[in-house]
């Protein structure tokens, strides 16, 4: 990354996560300022107000796994206006917690007991194209999808393991991300 | 006793002749990870983490089950070793479904130990998420099949230590999966005394305690210790 002339362009997403990987970069605390004097927000759910994801992003974290249709054509936009994609948090990395719906071996089974047999009067499933996303049957890690420059496991990573992976991106520079306080799962 | 003299990376070492490969390099102060052994009783080669190379021997050798022999030249780390060791933890957690946010071992794990050791940050390797049981029927304990890496600690603490023999493993492939009595729910399996010696010997949270909620299972390794160094040197008070 070119970062001796211009800011980096700094973007996050989020798919199918509880949105803790974000909270854990928020906990970043004072530090945000640093990241800001290095880094622009050009997209985030928790940063900016940008409804459209930007071409010619230096830096993506892209937290969750990859359930519904909509999460896969926001992935696949990323990957394509992305310079350096992370897959950021254990949903990213494993498909975590949301994956725990592939073991019934399809969406049906969940979508059944969510909206028909737990609904109330007017138990429907949500069937509404172009509007609600539909479920994929398989909820997936985003490597198994695109190309991944960085890996930070954590459910959530904690905002220490977050700074030592993001720091020596904005120098250019590639994190070492060993042992316990930088790549253990859950 | 005879004594064996041996290379590992290049360190001179003596050992017992009939002692593990495993054995000799922990005397030496090298460390091999393992995951299926298991101090105290029989070794089997079940995990392959603690796989080597010895001059001469074209194919790699688990050194839990790799006796020491005179002039032997053991290799235990090299960039193709270290590979191996990655791709298995990898296959290990592909294989199962492994949710560590939501298990009882989380930060008290030893396959969570042995994925930082062997710097696993992703599996290269498609997750399967097979469709598999828990047992709970047991007044005690549980048995969760989607955290199971097939080690068969539980099955030989059991049979060897315990001398129960409640556990064995059925079935073949991806069908394989450690069973109770005749594959019957664990808590109607009479044999069992409810000693607990699985729940300490089991290296993830496939056997843990009732109750325990996330990250609170805590083993205590050092009980097996202790009953087998009583049985072998007779100590029968503590
Ligand atoms: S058994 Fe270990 S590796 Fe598997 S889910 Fe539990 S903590 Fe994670
Ligand atoms: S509690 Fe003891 S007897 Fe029962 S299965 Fe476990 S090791 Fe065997
Ligand atoms: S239940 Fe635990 S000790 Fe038994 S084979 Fe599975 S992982 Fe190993
Ligand atoms: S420890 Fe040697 S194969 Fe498992």
């Amino acid at each position: 990354m070119d970062t001796v002339n211009k800011k980096v362009k700094l973007a996050t997403i989020w798919l199918a996560g509880c949105s803790g990987c974000h909270m854990s970069f928020l906990d970043l605390d004072e530090w945000l300022f640093e990241l800001a004097k290095f880094a622009d927000i050009v997209y985030s759910p928790v940063a900016s107000d940008i409804k459209d994801y930007p071409e010619d992003v230096d830096v993506c974290l892209v937290e969750g796994a990859v359930a519904n249709e909509e999460n896969l054509e926001l992935l696949y936009k990323v990957r394509q206006r992305t310079k350096f994609v992370i897959s950021f948090g254990d949903c990213a990395v494993t498909a975590n917690v949301p994956a725990m719906r592939n073991m019934l071996g399809s969406s049906e089974p969940v979508l059944k007991r969510c909206y028909l047999e737990l609904g109330d009067k007017t138990a429907q499933l949500p069937h509404e194209p172009g509007i609600v996303p539909e479920l994929l049957d398989r909820v997936r890690p985003i490597h198994e999808l695109v190309e991944i420059d960085l890996f930070i496991p954590g459910c959530p990573p904690s905002a220490p393991r977050i700074q030592a992976a993001i720091e020596p991106l904005l120098k250019g520079e590639r994190p070492v991300m060993e042992g316990r306080s930088m790549i253990k799962f859950g | 006793m005879s004594v064996v003299t041996l290379k590992i990376n290049d360190i001179d070492v003596a050992a017992e002749a009939g002692k593990t490969v495993l054995d000799a390099a922990r005397e030496a102060g090298i460390r091999i990870p393992t995951l299926c052994h298991l101090d105290g009783v029989s070794d089997v080669g079940a995990c392959r983490l603690c796989l080597i190379e010895i001059k001469g021997i074209p194919k790699l050798l688990p050194a839990c089950v790799t006796e020491v022999s005179e002039g032997m030249e053991v290799t235990t780390h090299t960039p193709q070793l270290d590979e191996y060791r990655r791709m298995t933890v990898e296959m290990l957690f592909s294989e199962g479904n492994h949710v560590c946010a939501v298990c009882v071992a989380n930060e008290n794990c030893e396959l969570q130990d042995v994925a930082i050791e062997v710097g696993m940050d992703h599996s290269r390797f498609t997750y399967r998420f097979p469709e598999r049981g828990v047992d709970i029927s047991h007044p005690q304990f549980g048995i969760d099949h989607n955290r199971c890496i097939l080690c068969t600690r539980c099955v030989r603490v059991c049979d060897e230590i315990e001398g129960a023999h409640v556990w064995d493993v059925a079935g073949r492939g991806a069908a394989a999966k450690v069973v109770t009595g005749l594959n019957q729910p664990w808590g109607d399996v009479e044999a069992c005394t409810a000693c607990g010696k699985c729940v300490d010997a089991c290296p993830t949270g496939s056997i843990f305690r009732k109750g325990s909620t996330a990250s609170e299972l805590d083993r205590d390794r050092g009980k097996l210790e202790f009953l087998v160094k009583a049985r072998e040197e007779n100590q029968w008070t503590r």
